[in-house]
């Protein structure tokens, strides 16, 4: 009934669009016969958006060339960034292995086993991905003030990012075929075994998929690591840029930056390699029957609680401990209101923008998994590993040379800049909800006479929909939070609550700083506990090669994966 | 087709109306009668406040401000170039101006305003203003030191017995001032020497800023940090004086490490309205201005128009050395000299 080959075409398998190969037969398209030629809208969409996302990239080469060799290479090439290069490939690869781990874990547990209150916990390990890392070292600082240095960094950012892995492999193993663990068992496979060769084999491209993504975001981040006092590549570049107005310098260290973020794409690439385990025939779907854990459930309950509790727990814990705990301030006082709405219409913004502009990539990459596009879809990856200052930066210069001072400073770019930011996070959701709706339900349409843009509003968007929707909340979580490039772009006199709590975090007026901080949490925490339930309701096994009806709400799947 | 139609139409509206919304809100406000202009303001944002709403009282232009780290403001207004929105560029520290005066880009100041702060504290090529002033000072913990203990040079802390109790923020512009000192006076070698031996004794407290070496000082992680007068201040007034347990302490008369810093305002040459923002900074140089800043609660002291502070030994009795605007330049030197001990 089973076995360990390729799958059928019409047959994804979840968690796993990075097989793209697989999605259609290669002869179908190779042939290039009149039906499967590259769709021209979605190429220039796709095309479109890459060049948007490109811009920052180019700007970091450009500058950094104008300055020369003779200047960037002592810059380049000294004790410093010797020792910075080791201290963030040293703390990516630690935090990248624990959030997988983690991840993993955590996602066995809830998804696998009997684990009591399953749902409850569903939805609260979700939600420290919405608590941006900068407030998560502040919080631990305030309740420890000398936390800090290099195990610090890594436990605030493998408890602020984990869910990355989570997501996606929690979606794998809910869909995932129970059989192959059965006739692994029968086969006289350990029970551990099993669990690492089968349930992890089966999981893997989504583990590899959540962990580039972590990689990424480990790379590039600031805040968290400027307050734990912990030096990166990361918080160099900004170091640069604000004590020898080096831009130069600054986007050479950035170009590194990139060169890493391409170093962990071509590691996900080689990690990913050939056979895959998937479901092969029309078997009969079965429920998944959860392990029960009998005498090693106050184990697990104890592993989950914790986690929720260190990851959830203490920076809540610090922001009620702050807010009661008042304080004077020099600083006037500001609109938490005004700061909230500001914050909510940008994210709300950028979300939907964002959303929009990875659709036509996601489907290409799936629909017409051609070299070209594969490698378009990566290039768009790296952004993700660019510091937001150095891409605020380009922006700005990008509006007052080309666009004589237009649009700079206005909602508009600002919103624009987090899409591109964010873009990444946008188009592995779509993808992998354009991986699990069944290109078959789209012929049959077209066999139907239907036109294709027709098929594509009435077929292909109700299948796709919570994966647009699955974006869209990781794009407003993002941007929601995003602090360094909106300093930049901002419109005068406009706050988010991230600027206002930095800069009420930067003045030392800490029991100001901890509201904002709070309505922060209170903000991400909605779209977090949306794509919790969405998980909740995905089906319990992936449908047959036909899916169930959209009405039945058709899973986010695999929102995460690469 | 048609509910295709319907729908496409519907996400269209629905998109519209996210971006128009948004693209209304949190824009500048309508300028008053009296026009407006923009100011990039690195300076504090207490002081700052207080005098943009006495301005707009006075004069009725109203002022935009934006906040951000006044270093991130040069390489900034450096991107925006000749289009750029800034009007105004207030900082804390001489050096950003410098830099940005010695691309071209600011205009001159009218001698009048420039007539009313001492020449010593502005622009030796009239491009901007001094309008405030600090000076650098110890902060210890009392717990952990006693006066008698206190070094009398910043060179002293270069001492082997200062391991693990000095705190350092390399990073720190205020600090830059200090290294451009040290190396004008012992060279650049003699400089190096010293930083390097500074972080060595700072060990594990390497801080971003000198608020957090105030913060940090006043807790008891760390026994002695070098920072500026005015965020001891603050500090105090923040926890209140019950929960202080640090105090400053001046280093010897004329030490390197006693350096006098100054903020100022420059105009951008980009800039379309020169008038208003001559306007702008004749007022904070003027009586009014400095008296907003000597009773403001971010502590600088008042430098123009004979306004002193009180509360702070007055600027007239500190005996700082003598290193000129001139000669602290745009901080290339120190940058330099703070990537080569490693600590930028």
């Amino acid at each position: 009934m089973t076995s360990v080959v390729a799958s059928p075409p019409s047959e994804v398998p979840p968690g796993d669009p990075g097989d793209r190969s697989r999605a259609v037969p290669p002869a179908r398209w190779r042939g290039g016969r009149g039906g499967h030629r590259l769709p021209r809208l979605l190429v220039l969409g796709a095309v479109v958006a890459s060049v948007a996302v490109g811009l920052p990239l180019v700007f970091l080469v450009v500058d950094a060339a104008q300055v020369g060799w003779g200047t960037l290479g002592p810059l380049l090439f000294r004790r410093l960034t010797a020792q910075l290069l080791w201290d963030s490939v040293s703390l990516t690869i630690v935090v990248t292995f624990l959030c997988a781990v983690v991840g993993t874990l955590t996602a066995w547990f809830i998804e696998r086993t009997a684990l009591p209150g399953r749902r409850f916990w569903a939805v609260l390990v979700v939600i420290p991905l919405g608590i941006p890392d900068f407030v998560v070292s502040f919080g631990w600082r305030a309740i420890f003030p000398s936390f800090g240095g290099f195990w610090a960094a890594v436990l605030v950012m493998t408890v602020a990012v984990y869910p990355l892995v989570y997501l996606p492999v929690a979606a794998n193993l809910r869909s995932a075929d129970p059989a192959q663990e059965e006739v692994a068992r029968s086969l006289g496979l350990g029970r551990l075994r099993t669990f690492w060769r089968v349930t992890v084999g089966q999981a893997r491209l989504a583990i590899l998929g959540g962990s580039v993504l972590v990689a990424l975001v480990v790379l590039a981040e600031f805040g968290a690591f400027e307050i734990l006092g912990f030096r990166t590549l990361t918080t160099e570049i900004y170091s640069e840029l604000q004590n020898g107005y080096n831009s130069p310098a600054a986007c050479a260290l950035s170009v590194l930056l990139v060169v890493l973020g391409i170093f962990v794409l071509l590691g996900e690439g080689a990690a990913r390699g050939g056979g895959r385990g998937a479901r092969l025939g029309a078997g009969v779907a079965r429920q998944l029957r959860p392990v029960r854990l009998g005498r090693a459930t106050p184990a697990a309950l104890g592993g989950v609680g914790l986690l929720v509790a260190v990851s959830l727990g203490v920076p809540v814990a610090a922001v009620i401990y702050l807010m009661v705990k008042g304080g004077n301030s020099t600083l006037p006082p500001a609109s938490l209101l005004g700061a909230a709405g500001t914050t909510f219409s940008y994210a709300v913004g950028a979300g939907a923008l964002a959303t929009v502009a990875a659709l036509p990539i996601a489907l290409l990459s799936i629909r017409h998994p051609r070299r070209e596009v594969r490698l378009l879809e990566r290039f768009d990856m790296l952004i993700l590993g660019v510091p937001g200052l150095v891409i605020a930066l380009a922006f700005t210069y990008v509006t007052e040379h080309f666009l004589d001072g237009h649009l700079y400073q206005t909602p508009t770019l600002l919103i624009f800049t987090y899409a591109v930011m964010f873009f990444p996070l946008a188009v592995v959701s779509v993808r992998a909800a354009v991986a699990r709706s069944p290109v078959g339900l789209e012929e049959v349409g077209h066999s139907l006479g239907v036109p294709r843009r027709s098929v594509f509003w009435r077929v292909t968007l109700p299948l796709i929909a919570p994966g647009l929707a699955a974006a869209f909340c990781l794009v407003f979580l993002e941007s929601a939070t995003e602090l360094t490039a909106t300093l930049v772009l901002i419109p005068t006199g406009a706050q988010t609550l991230a600027t206002q709590f930095w800069q009420f975090q930067t003045n030392l007026s800490y029991s100001q700083a901890a509201p904002y901080a709070g309505v922060i949490m209170l903000i991400a925490a909605v779209p977090s506990y949306v794509l919790g339930r969405w998980f909740d309701r995905l089906p319990a096994r992936a449908g047959p090669a036909v899916a169930p009806p959209p009405a039945s709400g058709h899973a986010p799947g695999t929102m995460v994966t690469l | 087709m048609r509910r295709r139609s319907i729908r496409s139409g519907l996400l269209a509206t629905a998109l519209a109306g996210v971006l128009w919304s948004v693209g209304d809100g949190g824009g500048a406000p309508a300028s008053a009668s009296g026009g407006s202009i923009t100011l990039y303001s690195g300076q504090h944002v207490q002081t700052t406040e207080y005098l943009i709403a006495a301005f707009e009282k006075k004069t009725g232009i109203t002022v935009n401000a934006r906040y951000d780290d006044e270093d991130t403001f040069v390489d900034q207004i450096q991107a925006e170039g000749r289009n750029s929105p800034a009007d105004v560029f207030f900082t804390e520290n001489s050096p950003p101006l410098e830099a940005l005066a010695a691309k071209g880009l600011l205009s001159s100041v009218k001698p009048s305003t420039l007539a009313k702060t001492p020449a010593k504290y502005s622009s030796p090529t009239g491009n901007w203003v001094g309008v405030s002033a600090r000076v650098s000072v110890m902060v210890y913990n009392t717990a952990l030191l006693k006066p008698s203990q206190l070094p009398t040079s910043a060179m002293q802390l270069a001492q082997p017995k200062w391991k693990g109790k000095i705190a350092l923020a390399g990073g720190e512009t205020d600090f830059q001032p200090i290294v451009t000192s040290v190396a004008r006076t012992y060279g650049n070698a003699a400089a190096l020497r010293w930083l390097n031996a500074l972080k060595a004794n700072a060990t594990s407290h390497l801080y971003p800023d000198n608020e957090t070496i105030a913060d940090e000082v006043n807790r008891g992680q760390v026994a002695l940090g070098i920072i500026n007068q005015y965020y001891w201040y603050r500090e105090r007034a923040e926890v209140g004086a019950s929960n202080m347990h640090s105090k400053i302490a001046y280093f010897a008369p004329h030490d390197v490490g006693y350096v006098v810093d100054v903020s100022g305002a420059g105009i951008l040459k980009s800039s379309k309205n020169q008038a208003a923002d001559q306007q702008f900074l004749a007022f904070i140089v003027s009586a009014q201005g400095q008296e907003i800043i000597a009773h403001s609660e971010s502590f600088e002291y008042p430098i123009a128009s004979g306004v002193v502070r009180t509360g702070e030994t007055p600027l007239s009795q500190l005996q700082p050395n003598s290193i000129s605007i001139a000669q602290l330049g745009t901080g290339a030197e120190a940058i330099k000299l703070l990537q080569e001990a490693q600590l930028l």
